[in-house]
Parts: C-alpha cells; sequence; structure tokens
C-alpha cells in the first residue's frame, strides 16, 4: 500500500513537471511511458492474476488502432472513436474467450498467439476499408505540435492511471480472489464453486479494454499506422518482459517494469539500432535465466555483501 | 481436371509439411515446452543449404542430412546450457525464454544474410511429371520425398532403438522413466538435438523450392502449430496426417477464397480446432 502510494504520487510529479518542462523528445517519452504502463498492467489481468499466459496483447491493440482509424477517416468524433473502439476489442476478446479460454498451458499461449495473425492478414487484404499493407493515413486533430504532444501524454497518461486503478480495484475484489484461485488451481477453483469460465472471460475482456484504447490513442498519436506495425508479434512479448522485470501478479510490478523496460530500450536504440532486437532478445534471455521473479530480487545489501567478500580484507571499508 | 491438379500440388507439400513440424511436435511433446525458435532454425538450415550450393555446389536435396547433422550439437547445447534449467517452470516462462532466443537468432540472420528473399537456381532444372492434364515439377517430389523418409527414418529411431525408447519413456512418465534408469536430462538434450535437427533437413528443403529471407520464420512455426494441433501433438503418424492435411487444405483454400486468404484460413482453421477438438484429429489426450 505504501508502496503504491509512493509509486503513485512518483508518477504524479514526473507527470507534473514533463507537462511544464518538457521539450518533445520528453513528451514522446512519456507518452510511449504511460502506453507501456497500460499495456503490462492490462497484461497482468490476464497473465499475471489469472495466470493465463495470453500473447495476444498485439490483436487487441492492433483491432483497437484500426477500428478508431477507420471511425475517424469517416467523420466519427476524437472521444466517440477511443471509447468505440475499446468497446469492439472488449467484445472481439469474448469471442476469442469464447473460443480458446477452455484452453490451458501452450495451447492456449498458441491460439492467443495466432490471433494477431489472423487480424494482420486479414487487415492485409481487406484493402478497401483498411488500405491493406500501404498503411492508413488518420486525421490530424487540431492544434499546434506541442499542444498535441501534451494532449496525447494527457490522454495516455490518464488511460494508464485507469488501468492501474482498475488493477487494484481488481485485488480487493471478489474476481480479483477467483481469479487468483484460478491461477493457483482452477480445477479447485471450480470445486469450490467458482465460475471459471466466467471469471476468465470477463478478466480478458478487463484487459483487452484497455490495451484496445491504447491502440486507438496510439493511431490517432502517429497519425499513421499499417499492419506490421500495430499488429506486431513484439507488441505482444513486451508487457510480458516488463510484467516479469517488475514482478508477475502484483499491482506494482507492471508499473515499474515498464519503466525500466523503457530505460533499457531507450539505451539499447541508442546504442545499436542494427542489432536491438537481437539485444531485446539477450535481455530476455538472462531476465528469465537470472532475475524469474523481477527486479525485486535484486537486493541492494545482497550485492553489497557479495562485493564486500570478494574485496581484500584492507580495501573493505 | 483442376481439383486433380489441385490435390496433387497439396500432396507434393505433405511430407515436406510433416517435415517441418516433426521436430516441433517431437520437442513439444518430450520436453512438453514450446519452442519458438523451431521457425528460425529452419531459415538456418534453408541459409546453410543456400551456402553450400552456391559456395560448394552441393544440391540442397544431398545436403538436407548435412543441414541436420550440422543442427543437431547446436542443439543439443542450447537446451544444455540454457533451457534446462527452466524446465520446471511455469509455461510462460520456457515460452518467453524461447522466444527470446529466436529473436536474437533472426537479428543475428537478418545482419548476416540481409532480409532479400533468396532462392537456389537448380542447374539444370529438374523439370516436371506430366501425367496428362496433371503436372508435378519434380523438384517438389523430391524435396516432399526426402522429408517424408526423414520423418520416416525419426520414426525408426523412437521405434527401435534404445535411445528412442528411452524418449518415448521420458515422454510417458518422466518419473518412472528416471526409476528406470534413464538419464532424463541427457535425454531431453537428445530430444531437443534431434529436433533441430529435423528443422535443419526441413530447412535445406524448403530452400529447393522456395525462397527464403530471415523474415519468414514466423511463418513457418506457425505452420507447424497447426499441423501440430490437425495431426495431434507428439505422434509421428500425427505430424504426417497433419502434414498432408494442412498440404491439400491449403491448396484448396487457395482455390476456394484466392491465394492471398490462405494463410488466414489455416489460422482460423487452427482456431476452430483448438476450440473444438484441441487433441487433434487422431484424439489422444495430450498434455496440458
Amino acid at each position: 500500500m505504501l508502496r503504491g502510494g509512493l509509486i503513485g504520487a512518483a508518477a504524479v510529479t514526473v507527470f507534473g513537471i514533463l507537462l511544464l518542462f518538457g521539450d518533445n523528445y520528453a513528451l514522446r517519452l512519456g507518452t510511449t511511458v504511460a502506453m507501456y504502463v497500460t499495456l503490462a498492467t492490462a497484461w497482468n489481468i490476464i497473465g499475471g492474476f489469472a495466470g493465463y499466459p495470453s500473447f495476444a496483447t498485439a490483436a487487441f491493440f492492433g483491432l483497437g488502432a484500426y477500428t478508431s482509424g477507420i471511425a475517424l477517416s469517416n467523420g466519427i468524433p476524437l472521444s466517440v472513436a477511443w471509447a468505440g473502439a475499446g468497446l469492439i476489442v472488449a467484445l472481439f476478446a469474448v469471442m476469442l474467450g469464447l473460443c480458446i479460454l477452455h484452453l490451458r498451458g501452450h495451447y492456449f499461449a498458441i491460439g492467443s498467439l495466432v490471433a494477431a495473425d489472423v487480424l494482420r492478414e486479414i487487415t492485409n487484404v481487406w484493402v478497401s476499408v483498411t488500405g491493406g499493407g500501404i498503411g492508413l493515413n488518420l486525421p490530424l486533430p487540431g492544434g499546434d505540435a506541442e499542444t498535441q504532444a501534451k494532449l496525447f501524454l494527457c490522454v495516455m497518461s490518464g488511460l494508464a492511471g485507469a488501468a492501474c486503478c482498475a488493477a487494484w480495484t481488481l485485488t480487493r475484489s471478489r474476481l480479483g480472489v477467483a481469479l487468483r484461485c484460478i491461477a493457483q488451481n482452477e480445477d479447485a477453483a471450480q470445486v469450490i464453486g467458482i465460475d471459471t469460465g466466467r471469471s476468465k472471460i470477463a478478466a480478458l475482456a478487463l484487459s483487452s479494454l484497455f490495451v484496445g484504447i491504447a491502440g486507438a490513442i496510439y493511431a490517432s498519436w502517429t497519425i499513421y499506422i499499417d499492419p506490421s506495425d500495430v499488429y506486431d508479434v513484439s507488441l505482444s512479448v513486451k508487457p510480458i518482459i516488463m510484467t516479469l522485470l517488475g514482478g508477475v501478479g502484483t499491482v506494482t510490478g507492471p508499473i515499474v517494469g515498464a519503466f525500466a523496460f523503457l530505460g533499457l530500450e531507450e539505451l539499447i536504440w541508442r546504442n545499436s539500432l542494427e542489432f536491438h532486437s537481437g539485444f531485446l532478445g539477450l535481455l530476455v534471455v538472462a531476465l528469465v535465466l537470472f532475475l524469474p521473479a523481477g527486479l525485486g530480487q535484486l537486493r541492494v545489501g545482497s550485492i553489497w555483501t557479495r562485493i564486500r567478500t570478494v574485496l581484500p580484507p584492507e580495501a573493505r571499508p | 481436371m483442376l481439383w486433380l491438379q489441385v490435390l496433387v500440388n497439396g500432396l507434393a507439400l505433405g511430407g515436406l509439411y510433416a517435415c517441418i513440424a516433426a521436430g516441433f511436435s517431437l520437442v513439444w511433446g518430450v520436453l512438453n515446452i514450446i519452442n519458438i525458435l523451431h521457425g528460425s532454425l529452419i531459415v538456418l538450415g534453408g541459409y546453410l543449404a543456400f551456402f553450400a550450393h552456391l559456395q560448394l555446389g552441393i544440391s540442397p536435396f544431398l545436403f538436407a542430412p548435412i543441414a541436420g547433422m550440422l543442427l543437431f550439437l547446436p542443439g543439443f547445447a542450447i537446451q544444455r546450457v540454457i533451457i534446462s534449467p527452466v524446465m520446471a517452470r511455469p509455461v510462460l516462462m520456457t515460452l518467453v525464454l524461447t522466444f527470446g532466443l529466436t529473436l536474437f537468432l533472426d537479428n543475428l540472420m537478418l545482419v548476416a544474410f540481409t532480409a532479400d528473399y533468396r532462392k537456389i537456381n537448380l542447374q539444370p532444372p529438374l523439370g516436371v511429371l506430366e501425367f496428362g492434364d496433371v503436372v508435378l515439377p519434380l523438384d517438389r517430389l523430391y524435396a516432399t520425398g526426402i522429408g517424408l523418409v526423414s520423418v520416416g527414418a525419426l520414426w525408426l529411431v523412437l521405434r527401435s532403438t534404445q535411445l528412442g525408447r528411452a524418449i518415448v519413456a521420458v515422454r510417458m512418465d518422466r518419473d518412472a522413466a528416471s526409476l528406470m534408469g534413464i538419464n532424463v536430462r541427457l535425454t531431453h538434450a537428445i530430444a531437443f538435438g534431434l529436433g533441430t535437427a529435423m528443422a535443419g533437413v526441413a530447412g535445406a528443403l524448403l530452400a529447393a523450392i522456395f525462397p527464403i529471407s530471415s523474415l519468414s520464420s514466423s511463418g513457418y512455426l506457425g505452420k507447424a502449430f497447426v499441423i501440430c494441433v490437425l495431426g495431434g501433438l507428439g505422434s509421428v503418424p500425427g505430424v504426417v496426417l497433419g502434414g498432408f492435411a494442412l498440404g491439400v487444405i491449403e491448396s484448396y483454400g487457395a482455390l476456394a477464397v484466392g491465394p492471398e486468404n490462405a494463410l488466414t484460413m489455416s489460422f482460423l482453421l487452427l482456431i476452430a480446432l483448438l476450440a473444438l477438438r484441441p487433441t487433434g484429429l487422431l484424439g489422444r489426450k495430450g498434455f496440458t
């Protein structure tokens, strides 16, 4: 609780500073981290709380982006398009859930992974509506560049805040308890009277709602979307890595992980444009092998002890 | 006679498809992990065959078994060093781990070989077989034949060697196999090595008939998934059935809804199968 409060206060401070003093780069970074917090927190609802290894994040993200993009091209107002995209994605998630949430383990993972491929191919082929592989240009929202950047920072941060509040509320609700039971032992959960099917679908739908809106906002933010960008499988994997970094199944974990991941990504991106996804891969392997419980496993004290034992006695402070 | 030609096209891919999925299915069945790296290993096998043909003039059909042997040891080592420590962890961990390895290998190949599509030009071309109106390209026939022979060899190894029986025993019951004196860790590593070897064979055969690129690994992985789910997990006959089924379904699908929709159709088929019959057409209870 204290930890959550501290992180919340820090996030609000960062947000305020960015809004008042941030240049274009800082604003972009802030919006990106807000998007990452949203995606990681949303994935954590199905992947962390319920323990279902979902790779459908890219599917929800891309569907949200395209739904809102097509709506905006047809003159529907911005807020309606974003909210509508979220609802349509949630509806899609319910249908997908009915198909694959009765599967467990690898089978569920594959089913969810394939969802993004199906949507990408449909988007590619359905040229008359989606523009196909050429992509879709979105109408510009009004205002100058800086006003726009600040608008998107505010909206994305608001969405991230909403996702975190939803996750926090979930941990204290009946549904949250049901999901934790499912993660620990689904058969036992069923035996004690939890409607596991409905709980899982609710979790997937809630998770997809935030991802879908994030995709919709992303589309307006970048003005241009194409299928290989918004249905990219890395969008499914990055939120998982962030959550692993911060700690799976906690409210604060995905937030911490998203910030840490963005930091690492910026470091890697700047130093190696050509090999960045290779470095990302190495990072993932190292993370799974050495820090499976996240950064929380790193204790400053234990590192210090280790350094002390290595140093010669006279050099010890 | 169009339908007959389409059937022949589909069947001519079946053996190759079986070969693509055999190693993937073996690893999934025995180690109970999904090897997302499989698609990248297929592409790597394809590049090896491409350069063997370009530099040394070795025919990809002859090179296929060599590609398999070349990839066995890296697979063995990857399992021993990287995958073995996380074997007992939840599904998510092994998935994310092999995904990380794929990102790394794909990026490495992208830097080394660029994203250009490359195809082996066989000199002289092999030509075609003609039966009345029906045409069968010989290179496809060879690829599918060698693919089937490799899958058959894998089946024989699993059936009638001591090593194969050990692998099957570990697949059935890890603890009981361990009590019978089988070295489970070693068996896992060998099974994984066999899986990557099959990926190498499949890649070399693919490079003989299709253009390869470092960007196409996820497509092959998707096919391997579909075939495994179609035929049922972890059985060699299931893979052969699934391979031929996918080949025929794809080629009729391309005829019915257009080739640009063929991939979507096979993925939709996968989701439908997962929803209705996740244990595959041969209907055996799989691992969760």
